[in-house]
């Protein structure tokens, strides 16, 4: 059970970008960020390795001429996010 | 300590998906001003019913469904709802305002504007239709429908916002269906609706989310 418990989603920013994408469908990078409070880099380089997981996926667009990328949780990332989840509470529960 | 650590991790991640999809700055002082404001309209419209010369003529077209008045009898009606829906909006706009800022949340983030749509379709959709109701001289029917409608466009705009509103807008359904079924009190089901309900579900909301702030 506790081998469970993800790696990918130990760093608080990971955590936090998979969090705010499972419950809304394609955020936007500022968004993201606004509701993070963190940097654009420590973002972005967080968000790369999400997507080499293969458990985000991004769009790109230009919206009134302005590049804007957004992101969405893949069926992959769902699943794991989901079992680290599970992993966590059954970890609390079996210590309480 | 790796205990703890967990529950930090579960915590915030909670809160995460809560503020990320919810608009939770709503302040409850809004409905508690949006309802005293109701409450003061409803006061003076039924004044105005009482002076009136029309006023049997009113109640019998409340009673009889259908009445021809002349728009400038029903126009204070109107006017005072309008009134009344405006001061409300802005009230409940800049409370909110200062509560989002108090809590360092944005207002307009993608949660607020999913609220606003879902909030504004059943809404505008009540708004016509009304409009047709007083077109085609349904006076009566004027009352209950706002009230449904306005309680169908509450359910609806809830599930971006706080699970209080869904409440309110059941009871506010339910207290139109009432007044459709006995006409003639509009007013009465009117000043219920938006003036005692808005004011007891405010309490209840501002006691939930925001009673601990003020004492902080």
């Amino acid at each position: 059970m506790i081998n469970n418990i993800n790696k990918a989603f130990e760093s608080r920013v990971r955590l936090g970008v998979m969090s705010v994408l499972m419950v809304n469908d394609w955020m936007d990078f500022n968004s993201v960020k606004d509701l993070l409070e963190v940097t654009d880099g420590n973002l972005s380089s967080h968000i790369t390795a999400l997507e080499k997981l293969n458990y985000i996926e991004i769009r790109k667009e230009f919206v009134a001429k302005r590049p804007k990328t957004s992101y969405r949780v893949t069926q992959e990332g769902r699943k794991a996010f989901s079992d680290h989840l599970l992993a966590l509470e059954n970890l609390l529960n079996r210590l309480n | 300590m790796e205990n703890k650590s967990h529950i930090e991790q579960l915590a915030e991640i909670r809160s995460l998906m809560e503020r990320s999809s919810r608009f939770i700055s709503l302040s409850g002082l809004s409905g508690i001003m949006a309802g005293t404001y109701a409450l003061i309209g409803a006061f003076i419209a039924r004044l105005y019913i009482k002076n009136s010369e029309t006023y049997m003529e009113f109640i019998e077209g409340y009673s009889t469904r259908y009445v021809a008045t002349s728009w400038s009898e029903y126009r204070i009606f109107i006017l005072l709802g309008v009134a009344v829906a405006t001061l409300s909006i802005v009230t409940g706009l800049l409370l909110t305002m200062r509560r989002a800022k108090k809590n360092k949340q944005n207002i307009w983030d993608k949660s607020a504007l999913r609220m606003l749509v879902n909030l504004a379709i059943p809404l505008a959709v009540g708004g016509v239709f009304c409009t047709i109701l007083l077109y085609q001289g349904y006076i009566g029917m004027v009352a209950p429908a706002t009230l449904i409608f306005y309680g169908l466009s509450l359910v609806n705009g809830s599930k971006y916002t706080l699970d209080t509103i869904r409440h309110l807008g059941i009871v506010e359904i339910i207290i139109g269906l009432i007044a459709a079924v006995d006409l003639g009190n509009g007013l009465f089901y009117w000043a219920l609706g938006f003036g005692v309900m808005h004011i007891i579900y405010g309490t209840a909301m501002w006691w939930k989310y925001e009673r601990k702030q003020v004492g902080a």
